[in-house]
């Protein structure tokens, strides 16, 4: 460790003068000095020059293998100690996030599906409504009736009867002569030469079409003192078909509720 | 002069040889070649001021690289080599400060 440290100068003082640098004239000038040994050297710089060497060498090597050693060789052992620590530390860190968005995703997830299925079930709601509203078009399974005036003019309560009855054993949708869609807020109404239902005026022959459980629906017609005997005893005929398949092309206009509000909460 | 072709000398060779560094000798490389930075600075300054003997120079290149390793390898042993090497560093980076700074003052009066 010693070097030309201050302490050194007195023991090193006599020895210039000895001429180590070629008797330098202006020794109170180190710029001068320099100036000399770099334009006359003598062959005494030839082992300054040596150890320079080495150390211009020793740099080189250094940086070069400082730049391109990225393994852990030749590292000590305190070294590697912390570089492992500080992996697993980044690990934990890292693990903790990847819980923490994992169960980020589960929520979102969850969410996601609480939502869809309260979607699909306004969805289904909305479709069972507008068929029981009569906005859309149906088809399925069901039964034609068919009401003929033979003898004698069909009154309107046994008219009523017969919506009545289908209603009874759950028809999900009714259409007169493929004109008119019965839905609950329909009204009846005799008029001359027909029935006046929802603003159109209907002649006989009455097509009903109904959608629902054939067996169920014809019964319904035609069981005993039922809406058939009545319509025969006014002097009428009354078909029922069973269909398996059935159109009701008949809709209705929504309307829009102007005195009900709905109740909130409910 | 010939003093600094040396030094061109040995950058060059390391350039052209490309040595590999022994794994036994890594962590000691770093610390002789900051201890030779610190003698070459002192040998300077000692030079400026007129007081530069070759022998001296010598010595004292050899003695700062091996004690500083030897330090830093008695350290590992001990195992504190870690910050023995950092205490190392810090003493002749403030040495090398010093003598820059004296160097400075001949070379710029300032």
């Amino acid at each position: 460790m010693p070097e030309h440290a201050p302490e050194q100068e007195p023991e090193q003082e006599p020895e210039p003068v000895a001429g180590p640098t070629a008797g330098p004239p202006d020794p109170a000038s180190g710029r001068a000095r320099l100036r000399h040994a770099l334009l006359a050297p003598t062959q005494r710089q030839v082992v300054v020059a040596l150890l320079l060497a080495l150390l211009g060498f020793a740099v080189v090597t250094q940086v070069r293998d400082n730049q391109v050693d990225d393994s852990y060789a030749g590292l000590r052992q305190q070294d590697l100690i912390d570089v492992l620590s500080g992996l697993s530390g980044a690990r934990q860190r890292a693990e903790a996030e990847r819980t923490r968005l994992e169960r980020l995703r589960d929520d979102l997830q969850s969410d996601t599906s609480r939502r869809q299925a309260a979607l699909q079930q306004a969805e289904t709601e909305a479709d069972a409504l507008a068929i029981l509203g009569g906005l859309v078009p149906v088809t399925g399974s069901g039964v034609r009736i068919v009401i003929s005036e033979e003898t004698g003019r069909v009154r309107l309560g046994s008219l009523l009867d017969v919506v009545q009855e289908l209603r009874t054993v759950g028809a999900e949708a009714i259409a007169v002569n493929g004109e008119v869609r019965v839905v609950a807020q329909t009204s009846f109404e005799e008029v001359e030469g027909g029935f006046l239902i929802d603003g159109e005026v209907l002649e006989p022959p009455y097509v009903i079409d109904v959608i629902g459980e054939p067996a169920l629906l014809s019964e319904a017609i035609s069981f005993i003192d039922g809406p058939a005997r009545a319509i025969r005893r006014d002097g009428g005929e009354v078909t029922v078909e069973e269909l398996s398949s059935l159109d009701i092309e008949a809709v209705r206009e929504p309307v829009t509720p102007e005195f009900a509000e709905e109740v909130p909460g409910e | 002069m010939i003093a600094a072709l040396g030094l061109l000398v040995g950058v060059v060779l390391g350039l052209l040889l490309q040595p590999d560094v022994p794994v036994g000798l890594e962590p000691y490389l770093p610390i002789a070649v900051v201890a030779a930075l610190d003698a070459v600075f002192g040998a300077l300054r000692a030079y400026l001021d007129g007081i530069f003997d070759d022998k001296v120079f010598v010595i004292s290149f050899v003695s700062n690289v091996v004690i500083a390793a030897g330090i830093v390898y008695v350290g590992d042993r001990l195992g504190v080599g870690g910050q023995l090497s950092t205490g190392v560093i810090v003493v002749l980076g403030i040495r090398i400060f010093s003598n820059v700074a004296a160097i400075r003052r001949h070379l710029f009066h300032a």
